[in-house]
């Protein structure tokens, strides 16, 4: 037969191999002369690539744990610590923040000029200004500004406010933990006051309008038909402030609360393992994200519209 | 704290992307812009550059400071004049770049400094695992614990389950917590990153004590805003032999840092002083005649002149002078030498023979 087959590089299906091979080659290539260079780098200072340190004993001590630990435990341990103080912070304030920005976002469309303009100006001031100032503000200008433990005042009778930090019967929140936690709710409110204020608005009038035309007062109007549809708007940048607030986390080390970044800056002052701790970091903060990110895609398909 | 994150995050990158051009180990050529600085020359990258870079701490009155007048000052700040006093007979050639207790390793080791000055403690495993190599004690201090003078803490047993303020970043956090378990004392530290916020928050009184080298604890004190009313308890939690460093792998600079250093001691014990160089020049005493290069050709060995000595003197004065200036009687810090005299009057500063 005459028909011989085209060549080989003019068949598209090759292409759309080959060029795949030659990313990942190339990937793989960059990534292996990265870890050559490291290692030639660090033998020139006579120093070795690896994971070892982590069961050296930490010899630090870590003001705020919820389990126990003593300076003669491993870094491991040092780091879970930090890990869970990170975690507690990060959770507690996805809930708070949540409530805040949604109490704000919903203020923002109220009738009443006082509610609404309450909600636009703490808007305002805490979307636009630095969240690092906001932490130092809330320590130095809030916490550390509550009289000393012997003297300190009680709110209701239940809730004792000192410089030792908030106390509740029960337990006791650090000014280090409370500031970083107001800090973090009170900035990403307001992103999420803004999220929520648009996606209610995004819904077309007629929604509104066909609810009170059924006789639906305005707060089962608002938990009923606005707010369901809402959420399919809301959610995905509303996984986004999450992920902020979580890193933002990290911001504790100005104001002195022993999260995982500070434990890990601390290892690595003392063991002097740079690239090794910045990848634990990474990893760690990786890890949390993706876990955040997951489960608000699955709660991003329970709301969507199900197709009947 | 912005800056001290970017330097931490670039550790990684500079260490797997600096020196892709140094095929040959350790001899690494100087063409590349970052992979120069890793160079092993560390002595003539200084010397074409025409500048020493030397980092300090800048936060620490009478070890490095940026004073009224705009200028740094300080016994940190005068080893790095005397090295480039040494280079180049000019102790201005110096750029210094402030860093944190936290990035200045990182700082050293990816060549962004050429010289550590930054009362940095000489330890172990700093030397071994960290890749510093250390020059000689410039001084010897101790960690100490201030305290508000009416809290009626008088030792480190009256501290147990108090707060005490710390940095991050230094041999203070480890001392105090291997102080504390020695004595069985449960406290809660509350640790920073940055000095000022530090002595910010123990000035506020969220702390009872705070704790740092002693020396530094007197320095900042005097920034405080009552400084008489805090007391420095007097029970030592440590040694801290406080040492300028040079990212290992370069011995003849290790050379120069650690022979500049001798000569400030060395000028003192043999009574050479920036004011009588000038009469000693035609002295007899082959000592001072090899100390200043008139004679023997010392300085050659360090690739430097042979008046490197005679330059150091000239221009930032001999150690005593260097102390007097920046600790001694006349500044606010007012600190006795103590340790920090002469060997030769029962100090611990003592410096090996020029010959």
């Amino acid at each position: 037969m005459t028909n011989t087959k085209p060549p080989i590089w003019r068949d598209y299906r090759f292409w759309q191999i080959a060029v795949q091979c030659i990313a990942v080659i190339l990937v793989i290539a960059i990534v292996a002369t990265l870890w050559m260079n490291l290692n030639r780098n660090l033998q020139q200072l006579g120093m070795k690539f690896g994971f070892d340190f982590l069961q050296q004993e930490a010899s630090f001590d870590i003001g705020e744990t919820l389990v126990n630990y003593k300076p003669t435990d491993t870094y491991i341990l040092a780091l879970l610590v930090g890990l869970i103080n990170s975690l507690r912070v990060a959770i507690a304030g996805i809930l708070l923040t949540t409530i805040v920005g949604t109490t704000a976002g919903i203020a923002s469309l109220f009738d009443n000029w006082l509610v609404r303009n309450i909600s636009l100006v703490y808007v305002e001031v805490f979307r636009n200004t630095p969240l690092l100032l906001q932490l130092l503000f809330w320590y130095f200008g809030v916490f550390l500004v509550f009289p000393k433990v012997e003297n300190k005042f009680y709110v209701w009778g239940l809730i004792h406010l000192s410089q030792n930090g908030i106390e509740l019967p029960g337990f006791t929140f650090s000014p280090e933990f409370s500031t970083l936690l107001l800090g973090l709710t009170f900035y990403t409110g307001a992103f999420i006051a803004e999220i929520v204020r648009g996606g209610i608005k995004s819904l077309p009038k007629g929604q509104w309008e066909a609810g009170l035309s059924l006789g639906l007062k305005p707060t089962l109007l608002m938990r009923l038909v606005i707010f369901p549809q809402a959420l399919r708007v809301i959610i995905p940048p509303l996984t986004s402030q999450y992920l902020n607030l979580t890193k933002n986390s990290s911001l504790a080390i100005a104001i002195g609360y022993p999260d995982i970044y500070f434990v890990a800056s601390t290892t690595f002052n003392q063991t002097g393992k740079a690239v090794e701790v910045m990848i634990l970091i990474m990893l760690t903060y990786l890890t949390l994200s993706l876990i955040i990110s997951l489960m608000m895609n699955l709660l991003n398909r329970s709301v969507q519209i199900k197709e009947r | 704290m912005l800056k001290s994150a970017l330097i931490l995050a670039s550790a990684p990158l500079f260490f797997t992307l600096a020196a892709c051009s140094g095929e040959s180990g350790t001899q690494l050529n100087t063409a590349s812009a970052p992979a120069t600085q890793v160079s092993r020359n560390i002595g003539s990258t200084v010397k074409n550059r025409g500048k020493l870079i030397c980092g300090v701490s800048g936060e620490l009155p009478g070890f490095s400071f940026v004073g009224t007048d705009a200028k740094y000052s300080g016994i940190d700040v005068d080893v790095c004049r005397a090295v480039t006093a040494a280079l180049f007979d000019n102790p201005d050639a110096v750029e210094f770049r402030n860093l944190n207790t936290k990035e200045r390793f990182t700082a050293l080791q990816t060549g962004e400094i050429d010289l550590l000055s930054h009362n940095t403690t000489w330890t172990m495993s700093r030397e071994t695992s960290v890749g510093l190599q250390f020059a000689p004690v410039i001084f010897y201090d101790g960690q100490a614990i201030m305290v508000s003078k009416n809290s009626g803490i008088k030792s480190l047993a009256d501290l147990k389950n108090k707060a005490i303020c710390t940095q991050t970043g230094t041999t203070t956090e480890q001392n105090l917590a291997d102080q504390m378990r020695k004595r069985s004392i449960t406290y809660k530290p509350v640790v920073f990153e940055d000095v000022n916020i530090t002595f910010a928050t123990y000035a506020e009184g969220r702390c009872d004590g705070v704790t740092t080298d002693r020396s530094a604890l007197i320095s900042r004190r005097t920034t405080l805003p009552k400084p008489e009313d805090n007391i420095i308890l007097d029970e030592l939690l440590s040694s801290e032999p406080l040492a300028p460093a040079v990212a290992k792998g370069d011995p003849q600079w290790n050379d120069i840092v650690k022979w500049v250093v001798y000569s400030l001691v060395k000028a003192e014990e043999l009574g050479i002083n920036s004011q009588n160089i000038a009469q000693l020049a035609n002295s007899n005493d082959p000592d001072i005649k090899r100390f200043l290069g008139t004679e023997g050709n010392l300085g050659e060995g360090l690739g430097l002149t042979n008046d490197f000595a005679a330059r150091i003197v000239k221009h930032v004065g001999n150690y005593g002078e260097v102390y007097d200036r920046n600790l001694g009687g006349k500044t606010k810090l007012n600190l006795p030498r103590g340790q920090n005299q002469l060997a030769i009057k029962g100090g611990l500063l003592y410096s090996p023979p020029f010959r």
